[in-house]
C-alpha cells in the first residue's frame, strides 16, 4: 500500500495535473488567477476541500452505496456531500479563525461548482493507483497541491501580462490560454 | 423576448463556449474527437433543457437563500438520468466521455443559465434557451473537435482523410492552443459583424461615399 504513494504523488500533482492535463477546475484557474495572493488562497481552499471530500466520499461509496446497490445515486450523494462540506467549513472557519476565514472565505462558495473537487471523488473510484482509503486521500491532497502549483504559477505570469500589450482579438481569455498551453507542454514532459 | 433572439443568442451572440467561456473543462478535455463533441453536446443540451424547464416552473417556489443547492440537486438528477440512459443504450459514447459525464453537474453553463435566465423567465422561453444554448455548445465543441481530430490524428469523425498528423493537437497543450485560436477567431468575426451593423446607422455620409466609389 505504501509503495504506491510516490507514484500517486507524481501522478496527482504533476503528470496528471488536475488543471493542465485533466482540465478539471479550469473556471477558477482562469477566473481567480489575476494576482498571486488570491490564487494562493483559492488553491489552499481547494486543496482542503478536495482532501476532506475524498476522505468522506470514498468510504461512503465503497462501504455504503456499493454494497447496498445504490451506486447509481453516486452523483447526487457526492455533490450533496461536497456542498454541505463547503458550508460546514465556512461556518467553522468563521467561528474559529478570523484571518483564515478572510483569506479563504470568499473562495469557498465557488468551490461547490469546481470540477476538480467532484472530479477527484469520481477519479479515485476508477483509478488503478488507488487501492484503499489512505491512497484515495493522498490522491486528493496532492491533486489539490498540484492545483495550487498551477494556479499560482499562472497568476505570476498574468501579473506581468497586465503591463504588456497584446493584439486585440487575443486580449483576455485567448492570451491566457496560450500561456497555459506552454505550461501544459512543460507538465506533460513528466 | 422573441424566439429568434433566444436562438441567435445561444448559437452566436452569447455562445456559451466562445463568448461566455463557460463549461471550459469538457471543452478542453473532450475535443480530441469530433464525435465526442456531438455526444457531450447532446448530453448537455438534454440536461440544460430539462433543468431550465423545472427551474423555470419552480422559480416562484424556491426561496432565494437555498436556490443554489436546489438547482444543483435538480441538475444532478437529470445528469444521473442521462448517465443511466447512455450506459444502457450507448455504452461506447458513455465510455469515451468518461468522468466528464458525471461532471456535467458542475458545468458552469447549466448553473449559469439557471441563475441568469430560467429563474427569471417563463417556461417556454427557458426551454428554448436551454435548447439553443446547448446547441451552441455542441456546435463549438464539434468544430473544435473536428479541427483537432483533423490535424492531430488525420481523421474526421473516424474516417481517414489525411496521411500525416501532428501529435501536438491531440495533446493537452494542443487543446488550450486550439481553444485560444477559436476564441480569437470568434471575436474577430464578432467585431466584424457588429461593426458592419453599426456603420450604416451612425455614419450616413461615408455610406454614400462608399456607394459612389463602388459604382465608379
Amino acid at each position: 500500500m505504501l509503495k504506491m504513494i510516490p507514484a500517486i504523488i507524481m501522478t496527482a500533482m504533476l503528470s496528471q495535473n488536475f488543471i493542465l492535463v485533466q482540465f478539471l477546475g479550469i473556471c477558477p484557474f482562469l477566473g481567480v488567477s489575476k494576482n498571486i495572493k488570491n490564487a494562493f488562497g483559492m488553491g489552499l481552499a481547494v486543496t482542503v476541500v478536495m482532501f476532506i471530500a475524498t476522505l468522506i466520499t470514498y468510504p461512503l461509496y465503497t462501504y455504503l452505496l456499493k454494497p447496498l446497490g445504490f451506486d447509481y445515486m453516486e452523483i447526487i450523494v457526492f455533490i450533496f456531500v461536497i456542498a454541505s462540506l463547503v458550508q460546514v467549513i465556512e461556518i467553522i472557519l468563521k467561528k474559529t479563525s478570523k484571518p483564515l476565514y478572510e483569506a479563504m472565505g470568499i473562495y469557498l462558495p465557488l468551490i461547490t461548482t469546481n470540477c476538480a473537487v467532484l472530479g477527484v471523488t469520481e477519479l479515485v473510484l476508477t483509478s488503478e493507483l488507488v487501492t484503499g482509503l489512505f491512497d484515495a486521500c493522498c490522491y486528493g491532497l496532492f491533486g489539490g497541491l498540484g492545483f495550487t502549483l498551477a494556479i499560482v504559477l499562472m497568476s505570476g505570469m498574468r501579473e506581468k501580462l497586465d503591463t504588456t500589450r497584446v493584439p486585440r482579438p487575443l486580449e483576455g481569455f485567448p492570451i491566457t490560454m496560450l500561456l497555459a498551453c506552454f505550461m501544459a507542454m512543460a507538465f506533460s514532459m513528466f | 423576448m422573441k424566439a429568434k433572439d433566444i436562438a441567435l443568442n445561444g448559437l452566436f451572440r452569447q455562445n456559451p463556449t466562445l463568448k461566455l467561456v463557460l463549461g471550459t473543462c469538457p471543452t478542453l478535455a473532450l475535443t480530441t474527437l469530433a464525435m465526442n463533441g456531438i455526444g457531450m453536446g447532446l448530453a448537455v443540451t438534454f440536461v440544460l433543457t430539462c433543468s431550465n424547464i423545472i427551474i423555470s416552473l419552480l422559480r416562484n417556489v424556491i426561496p432565494s437563500k437555498v436556490r443554489i443547492p436546489a438547482y444543483i440537486l435538480i441538475i444532478a438528477t437529470f445528469v444521473t438520468v442521462i448517465r443511466m440512459v447512455l450506459n444502457k443504450f450507448l455504452p461506447d459514447i458513455a465510455a469515451s466521455l468518461g468522468t466528464y459525464l458525471p461532471l456535467i453537474v458542475v458545468n458552469c453553463i447549466i448553473l449559469g443559465r439557471a441563475e441568469a435566465f430560467a429563474s427569471k423567465n417563463p417556461v417556454l422561453a427557458s426551454c428554448l434557451d436551454g435548447i439553443f444554448m446547448g446547441l451552441g455548445f455542441m456546435a463549438a465543441l464539434t468544430l473544435m473537435g473536428a479541427f483537432r481530430e483533423f490535424f492531430g490524428s488525420g481523421t474526421l469523425f473516424g474516417l481517414k482523410v489525411m496521411d500525416f498528423s501532428i501529435g501536438f493537437f491531440v495533446q493537452p497543450a494542443g487543446a488550450l492552443f486550439t481553444y485560444a485560436v477559436f476564441i480569437a477567431l470568434y471575436s474577430l468575426i464578432f467585431m466584424a459583424v457588429t461593426n458592419r451593423k453599426k456603420a450604416p446607422k451612425t455614419q450616413t455620409a461615408p455610406t454614400t461615399e462608399k456607394e459612389v466609389n463602388g459604382n465608379a
